[in-house]
């Protein structure tokens, strides 16, 4: 039998004025277990907690109730005061008499009714309180850094910044993602690269950073501080740590027809191939599906024009195993496909282009050196229409593109309208859009110096139709303010296509047990609270991969999530929260209903032996929850129907006395 | 038998810790009025109700069970409040198989913001419960007194 | 009828146990009455020659039995399984109680088994039966002969057969048929299109006769708990028998709760009813509601597929239009 003390506040005259405290008291003191029942002014007051603990320790209680505000705003300072006087902080329990009660009723006897009811069902909870105490378990200090674009590089950075070993682990063959595409950046115009390359220089540099370029996260295992990690290194067929980077295997391979990737396919590269020359690692990397030798053991140019012999034929994917404290997920964006946007005539012609291309075309190391250029004709295009929200915004109920707005493509397009009017003052510059969103710092004037400064046609509407007509694209669109039809000969449209999460995300998601939102971004553990943690603890969120964002908020939010690696590496210890799920071995019967509710994969399986009555062995299937990983919810235990898993602090047995003591008037 | 002309209704209320619960303290912080009949267990997640505990409470003379959640998409354990929705559906659905009323069981999202659509759907639930009178065809005949 | 004999069954039975492929065989064994087969393991060719039996009273459904005996001792059991029976041996697999490895199973074709229940009440003093295609023929104590329609007597789950097709399978002895379309869930309907006040009567009239003997739950495929929270002090439902008019609802509400999902609706809960419930009723009201809400789902059709109650999706309709649901139709 527990010995209980129950604690009646008044809160001034916030509970005493509608629930009569002293009767309160008065009532429980002889519920089973009470063996002492106060009331006070203010128990949350220094002078309340003082009163708790002399109690606790002159009737030597195992457990109390205190009625008072609710749980949400003292609990955790009555655990406190419960632990400084010797008490398990997991054997107090709140009756919520203000929030709950006294101030949403006005009458004196059904508010001092409720509270004692109120108050009975926590006793009758706290009689089956059990003291718990968080489990704890070791950090392994070391993060994982998943894409390594800037987002990634930044967090990568800056956690290595604060004395801890990264890794980064990027698919493609050198880190800089998206942005080492981009040619200038909105809305100062520093070029890209400028700003970029000595960043991914600093990541090569650092001795705490681990590049695992041409990689993928296979496997993940484990719970926060302690993730087990398969990485699998895809074969380059050039040993990394012997090639130079000198580029001559790529002057000579005469595999010339490989579309070029890092230009969006408008030009070409050949099959051993460094994707551009700030690479990093500056090494070369064989293209197994274009390779000749590879594919038909002839050629091996690449082998004999090598000095520093890194070529190797044989190589194999090698697969790391590597254990981590935490994980940054930063997969970054990819532009959707145009394929379903047949109005635009992007698959028939050659001329309509999307506005990373346009980044391409416009780049000094791009396809065309920089010179904008038709793609069809390398002549210099004299009229250019841009279209906003291709694929952004679109209807719920549209089989193509998405709800969500892109964020940047408003920016960028009056970047690339603004560089090309500067340019090129001869060229006339169109841009269709629906609304003109520029909320950032100096996003506004920098849109308006394009419309003001350099002219460009800002028009509200739609493009209905682009077609191909000769030599030029004939774009219908409308005028909503004038309220007219258009009609445009073009010489280049440009698309702001829609951006999605990369498509690795989701797999990874699943491995991650990390969730995901309809549109495969990945959720916040808040939206507003915790927007750089994932719901999974130890999973962090850095850059697209949660949501569309442009380059500073990208930056900032690595940063921000580099700081909660940091803060959860440097810990030794992690103490858990106690009010986890337990399973009973003796009652499991190994379905796994359990395991497949549970949002964080906190639970798994194993064959162990049970000795029986008649003194045989047998092997039951049973589960083990992770207390490191349970987050306490509740999910699997209605799950379970026999009931072996249950709910520490908030166990079966437990609410359902509450249920009694609210039931028996 | 109990009075019907005066009957006050015994409500049990499981509400989720992160957003239901806490839009029942946002109702009490803006003083919003609901009936004493009500009776709130604090539970951390809509997926913590086990069918067990609402029978229980009619066994023990509850006129009305009502459980509140997070709204979908916004579950503080992403998924805990879809669980329970397909859960209650099916009890609920079985308890109209019964021939239970089924104005006397209930599941609303409530979000910590939604102090007032808190106490509108107490007042809404009891009133309908009261309408309804005292649950004789689930109540436990033991527990009465 | 049924189609395959006793003896085809009992040779296969000894060719697997003497070509070393089992080491042991659950069938069913002849009991006291021509008409009361039970569950039986054999070990010997002498054994099955003795006990072993099937007819149109092999209605046992022999896949809950597995569990255990497989965990007996090692070596493969051979078990024989009418194609509905195939449906809970799947979802025992899905929910790893049992060693696929450790059993092999022999399908039998199924031309409906007849419920004793209804044959008793057809013939009294049951002395030996003879079944064809139409009829049967009961010899008994004091009447004679007495004749009456398979059909009449075949048992509630025959007659809305679901399948005729052996979901698993090792081996088949006879032939194999498609899974059948049936009116099941025209009764649930039924109960559906009356007032609440009706059902009621109609629940209240059926399940105030339960005694608790807890022949539903054991013998179900899917009650396969280590320990029952109805037997157990610590889950707060523990009872042993029902002592007032809400009791056996908890009791019958939560166990069909508990096998939602995982019930394939085998319908041997009402077969071993002594109190004649329709218990299968409950169960296939949440079958027929799973099927509606969420998309079709048969548990046991396929090994390892997701139980509804395990899985969600954003949309799912909220459980007041789920409640409503019905009157719209109507």
């Amino acid at each position: 039998m527990q010995r209980i003390g129950v604690f009646v506040c008044h809160c001034g005259t916030n509970i005493a004025g509608t629930v009569d405290v002293v009767a309160v008291a008065e009532a429980l003191k002889n519920e089973p277990g009470v063996v002492h029942s106060a009331e006070y002014q203010y128990m949350c007051s220094q002078a309340g907690q003082d009163l708790i603990k002399a109690a606790i320790k002159e009737h030597n209680l195992s457990g109390i109730v205190v009625c008072s505000c609710s749980p949400r705003m003292h609990e955790a300072t009555f655990r406190k005061t419960a632990a400084a006087a010797g008490l398990n902080p997991y054997m107090v329990e709140i009756a919520n008499i203000r929030e709950q009660c006294s101030w949403i009723h006005k009458d004196m006897a059904s508010g001092t009714e409720k509270a004692i009811i109120l108050g009975k069902a926590a006793i009758a909870k706290v009689n089956l309180n059990t003291p718990l105490t968080p489990g704890e378990s070791p950090v392994t200090k070391r993060a994982l850094v998943i894409g390594g674009g800037i987002a990634g590089i930044q967090t990568a950075l800056d956690i290595a910044d604060a004395g801890f070993p990264v890794d980064i682990v990027e698919t493609k063959p050198t880190i800089g993602g998206k942005m080492a595409q981009l040619d200038k950046t909105f809305p100062t115009l520093d070029c890209a690269a400028c700003i970029l390359t000595p960043k991914m220089v600093d990541v090569a540099q650092n001795e705490k950073i681990r590049i695992f370029s041409y990689s993928e996260v296979v496997d993940v295992r484990g719970f926060v501080g302690n993730f087990d990690v398969t990485i699998k290194k895809r074969a380059r067929y050039v040993k990394e740590d012997i090639c130079t980077g000198c580029g001559l295997c790529t002057e000579k391979c005469p595999q010339k027809k490989v579309p070029n990737e890092f230009n969006l396919g408008m030009d070409n590269r050949r099959a051993i191939y460094i994707p551009f020359a700030q690479a990093v690692p500056k090494v070369a990397t064989i293209d197994a599906d274009y390779c000749t030798m590879l594919k038909t053991g002839k050629c091996g140019v690449c082998a004999k024009v090598c000095t520093a012999g890194a070529i190797d034929y044989e190589a194999k994917d090698e697969f790391i195993e590597e254990k981590y404290g935490a994980v940054v997920v930063a997969t970054g964006f990819n532009p959707i496909s145009m394929d379903k946007f047949d109005e635009f005539a992007y698959n028939q012609s050659k001329d309509v282009i999307t506005s990373l291309e346009f980044e391409r075309l416009t780049n000094a190391a791009g396809p065309t050196a920089g010179k904008l250029l038709r793609p069809s004709d390398g002549e210099h295009p004299h009229t250019i229409v841009f279209v906003q929200c291709v694929g952004s915004r679109c209807e719920a109920c549209a089989e193509k593109g998405k709800e969500y707005c892109s964020k940047i493509c408003c920016m960028y397009t009056a970047k690339h309208a603004m560089l090309t009017r500067d340019k090129y003052p001869d060229t006339d510059v169109y841009v269709f859009y629906i609304d003109v969103r520029t909320p950032g710092k100096a996003f506004d004037e920098f849109y308006r110096r394009a419309v003001e400064e350099y002219g460009v046609h800002y028009i509200k509407g739609m493009v209905g139709k682009v077609s191909p007509e000769g030599n030029k694209l004939k774009v219908q669109a409308s005028d909503l303010i004038a309220g007219k039809q258009l009609h445009i000969d073009a010489d280049l449209v440009v698309l702001a296509a829609a951006i999605e999460p990369d498509k690795s995300a989701r797999g990874l998601a699943t491995m991650l047990t990390a969730s995901m939102d309809t549109n495969d971004f990945f959720t916040e553990a808040h939206p507003k609270l915790r927007p750089v943690e994932s719901p999974t603890a130890g999973v962090f969120l850095s850059g697209t991969c949660q949501g569309p964002k442009d380059i500073p908020e990208t930056v900032s939010q690595a940063g921000a999530a580099a700081s909660k690696v940091i803060g959860l590496l440097c810990k030794d210890k992690l103490t858990g929260n106690p009010c986890v799920a337990q399973s009973d071995e003796m009652m499991c019967n190994g379905c796994s209903s359990c395991e497949r509710v549970c949002p964080y994969g906190a639970i798994t399986y194993s064959d162990k032996e049970f000795r029986m009555p008649d003194r045989t062995t047998k092997i039951r299937r049973v589960a083990s929850v992770n207390p490191a990983v349970c987050q306490g919810c509740g999910a699997c235990t209605v799950a379970c129907p026999s009931g072996a898993m249950d709910l520490n602090g908030f166990k079966n047995n437990q609410i359902m006395a509450e249920v009694d003591a609210i039931c028996k008037m | 038998m109990q009075d019907v002309t005066n009957f006050k209704p015994l409500i049990v209320a499981f509400c989720c810790n992160w957003c239901s619960y806490a839009g029942a303290d946002l109702a009490g912080s803006n003083r919003l009025a609901y009936p004493a009949d009500v009776k709130i267990i604090r539970v951390p997640c809509s997926c913590r109700v086990n069918p067990m505990f609402i029978l229980r409470a009619f066994q023990r003379g509850a006129d009305g069970v009502i459980i509140c959640g997070c709204h979908p998409g916004d579950c503080h354990y992403t998924s805990g409040n879809y669980y329970a929705r397909r859960r209650m559906s099916l009890l609920f659905s079985m308890l109209d198989y019964l021939g239970i009323e089924r104005d006397r069981t209930r599941v609303e999202w409530v979000s910590a913001a939604e102090g007032a659509k808190f106490a509108a759907t107490m007042n809404d639930f009891v009133e309908k419960v009261t309408a309804l009178g005292p649950n004789k065809r689930l109540e436990d005949l033991r527990c009465k007194k | 009828m049924q189609e395959v004999m006793r003896d085809k069954l009992v040779a296969k039975a000894k060719e697997l146990l003497t070509g070393g492929v089992v080491t042991r065989v659950l069938g069913w064994k002849r009991g006291e009455f021509c008409y009361d087969l039970t569950p039986g393991i054999f070990k010997s060719a002498d054994e099955l020659d003795k006990e072993f039996d099937f007819g149109d009273f092999a209605a046992p459904n022999l896949s809950k039995y597995l569990i255990d005996e497989t965990r007996k001792e090692d070596g493969k059991v051979a078990v024989f399984m009418k194609p509905c029976d195939t449906y809970s041996f799947n979802q025992l697999l899905t929910e790893h109680r049992i060693d696929r490895e450790k059993v092999y199973v022999i399908g039998v074709p199924c031309e409906g088994m007849i419920d004793n229940k209804k044959l008793s009440a057809a013939a009294d003093g049951i002395k030996n039966v003879a079944v064809d295609y139409e009829n049967v023929v009961v010899e008994t104590l004091w009447d004679g002969n007495v004749t009456v329609p398979r059909e009449s007597v075949l048992a509630e789950r025959c007659l809305n057969c679901k399948s005729k097709k052996h979901v698993a399978l090792d081996e088949l002895v006879g032939y194999e048929d498609e899974i059948t379309e049936c009116n099941r869930f025209d009764e649930v309907a039924r109960l559906e299109a009356m007032t609440p006040e009706e059902r009621f009567e109609f629940w209240q009239g059926e399940l105030s006769r339960c005694i608790r003997c807890n022949a539903c739950r054991d013998v179900c495929p899917a009650c396969t708990c280590e320990k029952c929270v109805f037997d157990n002090p610590s889950s707060g439902v523990e009872s042993k028998a029902p002592s007032d008019s809400f009791e056996e609802k908890m009791f019958h509400i939560i166990r069909a709760f508990h096998v939602t999902g995982r019930c394939t609706d085998c319908g041997e809960c009402s077969r071993v009813c002594p109190q004649n419930i329709p218990l299968h009723l409950l169960n296939r009201k949440f079958i027929k509601d799973i099927n509606e809400l969420w998309g079709e789902y048969q548990a046991g059709a396929e090994v390892g597929s997701r139980a509804p109650l395990v899985n969600y999706t954003f949309d799912d309709m909220e459980p007041s239009e789920a409640v409503e649901r019905g009157d719209k139709n109507a």
